[in-house]
């Protein structure tokens, strides 16, 4: 008999002996190999953590006060002596203000991704999972919130709830929920047609086991490499929503609401006033591009 | 944990092991306005069918005809629209019966793709450490039962367990696949075409491993296949279905011998021969089947049967027992009104 005798077992144990150099590896383990080997993808988190840490260690690196104004020191062009970025319109260090600025403009494009990605993730996962009616239900309400263009969608609920942090918070948020949980759901779908995760069914396993064990694993990728594509969408609504006055109020230091007030400056200093632009355009095509580099690391079977 | 042990036979060797009367399911087509129900694909019609303890059932016919169905409905990743199904005595999923999970626990299914039945993120021991896990075997002893599974199949535990379904070969992961089926000590095993996709080799390892577990392990297998000569070394029964129903069911010898219904005439004839001297130059039927959507009225085969009747389109045949098979063919029905039809 073959299976018995593993000599004979060409499927089995004996020709296909492991080399400790091919032990086996996990996936994550392959992606992170594949992300060390890309130099774009490494640059551009390098660059983020260096805002992200920069912006939350703000207060402890001696940096200027951003809220102390000067009427005689307004619109110090780059270069100047004790503020080399300049001065805003109200004589408020630039370069201090910037940094302090990646504290409210990060915040206000992380926290509406993460807390979509948990509702529409949810969402969608459940809508893919059980499909049917459910499906149907929950798909359906979502594609109302598609009707509205998403800019439009965030001006008018934020309009309507009025300025403030909170509520752009709120607004970007279930501006986000909508295409997140669309991806989950077809990412959920597709999974779902696999054997395996019949396979599960057919052992008798909770509907709650399989998709912490056979579902999760298998969607959480590609649901998180198109939130964090989502991040850069999050920080330019949120200065858009400011430069309009609905988001963040002055003082207070954001860069979308610095390119508002900066807006008369343009004809007397044209690079300060488009400072806070770059930082924006800095941040969000780096995580755009760390996206893409995840979706590629990540994107091989197995 | 004692819900993992072995079940315990109760009904006797004479009690099917699994009984499922009138089966049957429909897909609904959705069409229309509004995505309404306009049509349905017949898949399984009135489908009734018997496993002993200890046999291998197997199922034949061609591509479309609903075989695969029907391994869905028996261990109900699909629910049936109609019929009821007794496992060795206890009906499932009725008020005095046992439960779907129940059922799962002595049924178990391998099937076709072996790398799509595979989770690529989950190692061999995670997966096959499932099924145990979630029926409550402490994480100790579902290791040791991976191990012991894995040697089962063939598959040194040490250089296995931590690998993933991409670092196997085809042969590899359909082994297991079959450990993953046995991981709840089931007594029935539902076969979907499950060397189908192998290397003949690989295959003849396959069959002959399966051929053994079934003796170590006392296991039944419906084996489900589209490949004749797999079925006949394998089977006690076979059942030949054509669109949803079945045309012919026997024992192997009468089956492959002696083949009653037309459609079962044809299917064999189609075999290539060993002898090339015998080679077969025409297609013993022609065409494709007909859309399940709209099966023909009364005998399915009719519009291919080269013996077709006008009562073959009036008619259902039903299926009759010969003695040493039953048979689906009005030529076979004393007095069915068809010109071939036997004496009574």
């Amino acid at each position: 008999m073959a299976v018995q005798s593993p000599s004979l077992d060409i499927g089995g144990a004996v020709l296909v002996k492991p080399t400790p150099s091919s032990a086996s590896r996990g996936y994550w383990q392959s992606v992170g190999r594949r992300l060390r080997r890309d130099p774009v993808t490494l640059i551009c988190a390098g660059l983020l953590v260096l805002i992200v840490l920069a912006s939350i260690a703000a207060p402890w690196l001696g940096l200027a006060d951003p809220y102390k104004t000067s009427m005689i020191r307004r619109l110090y062009p780059l270069g100047s002596p004790n503020h080399w970025l300049g001065t805003d319109e109200l004589g408020r260090d630039m370069f201090a203000r910037l940094i302090y600025g990646g504290r409210l403009s990060l915040f206000m494009g992380v926290t509406p991704v993460v807390c979509a990605l948990l509702i529409g993730g949810l969402l969608g996962i459940t809508a893919g999972f059980v499909g049917g009616k459910v499906n149907m239900a929950i798909m359906r309400v979502m594609d109302v919130f598609y009707a509205f263009p998403s800019v439009l969608l965030a001006i008018s609920l934020s309009g309507a709830m009025g300025a403030g942090t909170e509520n752009t918070l709120l607004s970007l948020t279930l501006v986000f929920i909508p295409p997140i949980c669309r991806v989950s759901e077809s990412v959920t779908t597709q999974v779902r047609g696999f054997d395996f995760v019949d396979a599960a069914k057919a052992s008798g396993a909770s509907a709650l086991t399989i998709v912490r064990v056979h579902v999760l694993g298998n969607v959480l990728g590609p649901i998180l490499v198109y939130a964090t594509s989502l991040i850069s969408v999050a920080i330019i609504l949120a200065a858009g929503l400011s430069f309009l006055g609905l988001g963040v109020k002055p003082p207070e230091p954001e860069w979308g609401l610095m390119l508002n007030t900066l807006r008369q400056a343009i004809y007397v200093n044209p690079v300060l006033a488009a400072l806070p632009g770059v930082m924006i355009f800095i941040t969000s095509i780096c995580f755009n591009l760390m996206s893409d580099g995840l979706r590629a690391a990540m994107d091989v079977k197995a | 944990m004692d819900t993992l042990l072995p079940i315990q036979d109760r009904g006797g060797p004479a009690q099917p092991l699994l009984l499922a009367t009138g089966l049957r399911k429909h897909f609904p087509v959705a069409g229309g306005l509004l995505g309404r129900t306009t049509k349905v694909v017949r898949a399984v019609d009135d489908l009734t069918l018997s496993v002993a303890k200890g046999e291998t059932l197997g199922v034949v016919g061609e591509s479309g005809c609903g075989k695969s169905t029907v391994a869905r409905l028996l261990i109900r990743l699909i629910k049936p629209d109609k019929g009821t199904m007794v496992l060795d005595g206890d009906p499932v999923d009725e008020p005095h019966g046992i439960t779907v999970n129940e059922l799962r626990r002595q049924v178990q299914m391998v099937f076709q793709d072996s790398y799509a039945s595979l989770n690529p993120r989950l190692t061999i021991a995670e997966t096959l450490a499932f099924a145990p896990r979630a029926h409550g075997l402490p994480a100790a002893e579902a290791r040791e039962r991976v191990r012991d599974l894995l040697a089962k199949v063939g598959l040194d535990p040490v250089n296995y367990a931590d690998r993933y379904p991409h670092e196997l070969s085809g042969g590899q992961r359909q082994r297991v696949n079959i450990a993953r089926a046995l991981a709840l000590r089931p007594r029935l095993i539902i076969l979907d075409e499950a060397v189908s996709a192998l290397d003949k080799s690989v295959e003849a390892q396959v069959l002959n491993m399966l051929v053994d577990l079934k003796k170590e392990l006392d296991l039944t297998y419906v084996f489900i296949s589209h490949d004749l000569n797999v079925v006949q070394y394998l089977s006690d029964r076979v059942l030949v279905m054509y669109l949803g129903k079945i045309v012919e069911l026997g024992p192997v010898e009468a089956i492959y011998g002696d083949p009653q219904h037309p459609y079962t005439k044809a299917l064999l004839s189609a075999r290539p021969s060993m002898d090339p001297r015998k080679r077969t130059r025409e297609a013993p039927i022609q065409g494709d089947p007909p859309n399940p959507i709209n099966p023909p009225s009364g005998c399915r085969f009719r519009t291919r049967c080269p013996f077709a009747e006008d009562v073959c389109a009036r008619a259902e045949p039903p299926l009759a027992d010969t003695g040493t098979q039953a048979v689906a063919c009005h030529m076979r029905v004393a007095g069915s009104g068809h010109s071939k039809a036997v004496a009574a």
